[in-house]
């Protein structure tokens, strides 16, 4: 009998401890997923200001400049549809540049800019942000 | 010739593995002894042909033969050696005839040499390791072939992705393979024991050494990898919850459970069925880390509905051998003998705590890395899950589980009162808490969780040092200095992400020549740039000269490199270490005026983190050498009587 109430005993512990876990997952999930929009969805349907999501697109032709501080840049990313300023103070990754994908995270100020924190890195050839494979990029190189 | 035979030994060695999963068959409905004594040495001879094979992809990528499909792709012929060497697995079939040919190797070395198990299960697990070859060489063999010719022939090759021309990333996915792949014979051992309903200390023994090796290279691995891109992106980060990262992880987590699980098992005989299922989980990570790596699914859903085939043979195999496995064990599990009982305030029961909370996080893991997939796949939304995620679930769980371990090796095995326990962890907590005071009084204050870790860390490593208290020092077996030491790595490792991410400084400046910026205890004075050029790049390099207090100045020559095949630009990160950290200098593009970007950081003790894994690494392997020397001299003994 004591063999059984110890394993019963275990099993619900280990069925409290994944609910638990389960429950922390969604309600991270809830709080800390981040959107993926790229600018035609943008100018849809707005993005309010402050609200953190994830930028992507690509950076558009010429219209990288930087800024006097001599630190942050401006560039426009666009799709085949919409254009939506971003500034960016930092180093840029790697494969930054004009004409190529770009995922950037942050918010919009209340101008309608789109001030980044982060600009993401490609990790290798392969793996390129998710979200931009199927964004239709004008003029993109790839294809 | 050389494809021709590479991949003649290839379609060989698939042979020869469905031969073994044939006797392996014909051993376990009779006795067949005949197929009991040919299993070993087809298993033996498969492995050697694999190697072969791979030899073979190799010899090509150092010629450089521009008439294999694959090396024309991945590889050029200006490329440094060890480039070309590394890049036979810098891409998809290369690297998946690597995972093949570790697979197959570690179903030889278990036909050489493992001599505890019965001959039946031991038959039957070579048997489920040829399962698992048969549906990979399959892959390979049909849907990813390496040794595809290209005719005519290319002048020149597309050359391999400039951020993987790094000596560190040559390394890092043969080792993290050999942890993935070696926690198949983990999983084919648990398949062997439920077909022989043969599950036991016995067993778990014989299992615990493969378990440990695999797990010492997925430590090395995922170590390894962290500092690559801590160093080699330049974004100064050494996590980023990337789901490639992730994919490592998972293994890991379910292994280091699957660990502690054997021990108790080995050791006390309990926890029998919960083994079992953690030897099949830490496979199934590993497969599917490789799924989501390898299919294409990562970059998009949409990516890999596309090009479906590859992507589709991998879910299949996956779907294939982890439901099979379930489906045995939900067979079987009512046959598995109850173990020992133990109370719960007892090593087993931490131990317990240990596997309920690394399950926790690995659910916690892996509901992250999949959850943006699957809302793509139903909604079409899509999503990314990123560190504030992982950060605020894992890391409080991260927490408890490491307090769980400063306690856990204080208990008596069995049964033990909480009042000698509480007498036993004073000591820890007593430093715990001085580690409190010191950081209140002396420094600025920090956020919760670095504080948290700070604390935690002082007191675990003052626990993970207590077993030894009074001991014999010369007569303590080495396994337990192993589990002194890999606990000890926790504790520095801990601190190393703590003091990383409380004590960080960083300085972003368009600096001008002649200009003097400080940063920690640095002062670095930016020099100017000039030109530099290597074998097949070109890069314009910063001259910072660095002086700390009344110190010798030395100098840092960070640089934008720019590689014309292909055509890319990397940063290479110029980085100083000091006993108590790191600095960390990066350059980024300059304008008109003569100013250049210059992002500098300050990282005190940022090397922790990666000597703890060291340590980790280096403790698995002291109890490696300590269980495998004890068994031997089990055996030599039952030998002798």
């Amino acid at each position: 009998m004591r063999a059984k109430h110890q394993r019963l005993t275990l099993a619900i512990i280990a069925i409290v401890a994944v609910v638990a876990a389960g429950f922390l997952a969604l309600f991270g999930l809830r709080d800390n997923a981040a959107l993926f929009r790229t600018p035609a969805e943008i100018s849809a349907e707005p993005v309010p200001a402050g609200q953190a999501f994830r930028l992507g697109g690509m950076v558009a032709q010429g219209s990288i400049e930087e800024l006097p501080d001599g630190v942050s840049i401006r560039f426009l990313v666009q799709d085949a549809e919409a254009q939506v300023p971003v500034v960016y103070a930092g180093i840029t990754p790697d494969l930054f540049a004009e004409n190529s994908g770009v995922v950037a995270e942050g918010a919009l100020d209340a101008n309608g800019v789109f001030v980044a924190d982060h600009i993401l890195a490609k990790h290798d050839e392969n793996y390129m942000p998710p979200e931009l494979a199927d964004v239709d990029l004008v003029g993109d190189p790839r294809q | 010739m050389i494809a021709e035979a590479g991949l003649a030994a290839l379609w060989l060695a698939a042979a020869l593995c469905g031969l073994q999963l044939v006797f392996g068959v014909m051993a376990l409905r009779s006795d067949g002894s005949g197929a009991v004594s040919a299993i070993r040495p087809v298993a033996i001879v498969q492995g050697l042909l694999t190697l072969f094979s791979f030899a073979m992809l190799v010899w090509l990528f150092l010629r450089t033969d521009l008439s294999v499909e694959l090396v024309a792709a991945n590889s050029h012929s200006a490329k440094p050696w060890l480039y070309k060497f590394s890049g036979t697995w810098g891409n998809h079939e290369g690297s998946m005839l690597l995972w093949v040919a570790i697979l197959a190797l570690s179903g030889s070395l278990v036909a050489m040499f493992e001599s505890r198990l019965k001959e039946r299960t031991l038959t039957a697990t070579l048997a489920a390791q040829a399962a698992i070859g048969i549906g990979f060489y399959a892959f390979l063999i049909f849907a990813s072939n390496p040794f595809a010719r290209l005719s005519p022939a290319a002048p020149e090759g597309r050359g391999l992705n400039p951020l993987l021309q790094d000596p560190g990333l040559a390394f890092h996915p043969p080792t993290l393979y050999v942890g993935y792949v070696g926690l198949s014979i983990a999983f084919s051992f648990a398949v062997g024991a439920l077909l022989t309903r043969d599950v036991g200390p016995t067993f778990a023994r014989a299992m615990r050494p493969w378990v440990l090796a695999s797990w010492i290279f997925l430590t090395i691995g995922i170590a390894a990898g962290s500092y690559w891109a801590y160093y080699e992106l330049g974004w100064g980060g050494w996590w980023f919850w990337d789901p490639v990262e992730n994919a490592s992880l998972m293994p890991w987590l379910a292994a280091t459970a699957l660990l502690h699980s054997v021990t108790v098992l080995a050791t006390r005989d309990a926890l029998r069925a919960w083994t079992i299922m953690l030897a099949v989980v830490a496979f199934s990570m590993s497969m599917l880390g490789t799924f989501l790596v390898r299919s294409g699914v990562l970059t998009s859903v949409h990516a890999f509905a596309v090009d479906p085939q590859r992507g589709t043979f991998i879910l299949g195999l996956l779907i294939l051998y982890i439901g099979g496995a379930l489906a045995l064990y939900a067979m079987r599990v009512g046959t598995v003998r109850e173990g020992s009982q133990f109370e719960f305030v007892s090593r087993e029961g931490a131990l317990v705590a240990n596997n309920l909370l690394l399950s926790a996080i690995l659910g916690i893991v892996l509901i992250g890395t999949l959850y943006p997939l699957g809302v793509e796949a139903v909604t079409g939304e899509q999503l990314s899950v990123g560190p504030p995620y992982f950060n605020a679930t894992a890391g409080p769980l991260a927490l408890l589980l490491v307090a769980a371990m400063a306690i856990g090796p204080l208990l008596r095995w069995r049964r033990d009162q909480w009042r000698n326990v509480m007498g036993r962890i004073s000591l820890p907590v007593l430093v715990a808490a001085l580690a409190l005071m010191g950081l209140v009084l002396l420094t600025s204050p920090i956020g919760i969780l670095p504080m948290l870790g700070l604390i935690l860390a002082a007191g675990v490593a003052a626990a993970s040092i207590a077993p030894l208290w009074k001991r014999n020092l010369r007569r303590t077996p080495m396994f337990v200095y192993g589990m002194v030491i890999a606990h000890l790595g926790i504790a520095v490792s801990m601190a190393g992400m703590a003091f990383e991410s409380a004590f960080s400084e960083e300085v972003l400046v368009a600096a001008s020549p002649g200009e003097t910026h400080e940063v920690g205890p640095y002062a670095v004075t930016f020099d100017g740039t000039r030109p530099v050029a290597g074998a097949n790049w070109t890069a314009v390099e910063g001259g910072l000269t660095v002086q700390r207090g009344e110190g010798e100045a030395f100098v840092l020559t960070p640089q934008s490199r720019m590689f014309s095949s292909p055509q890319t630009e990397t940063n290479e990160a110029a980085i100083r270490t000091a006993w108590n950290g790191q600095l960390y200098t990066v350059l980024g593009s300059s304008d008109g005026a003569g100013r250049s970007q210059l992002r500098l950081w300050w990282k005190p003790f940022v090397t922790l983190i990666w000597l703890g894994a060291l340590l980790i690494a280096l403790g698995g392997l002291l109890s490696l050498i300590g269980r495998v020397r004890r068994e031997r001299r089990t055996m030599e003994r039952e030998a002798w009587a």
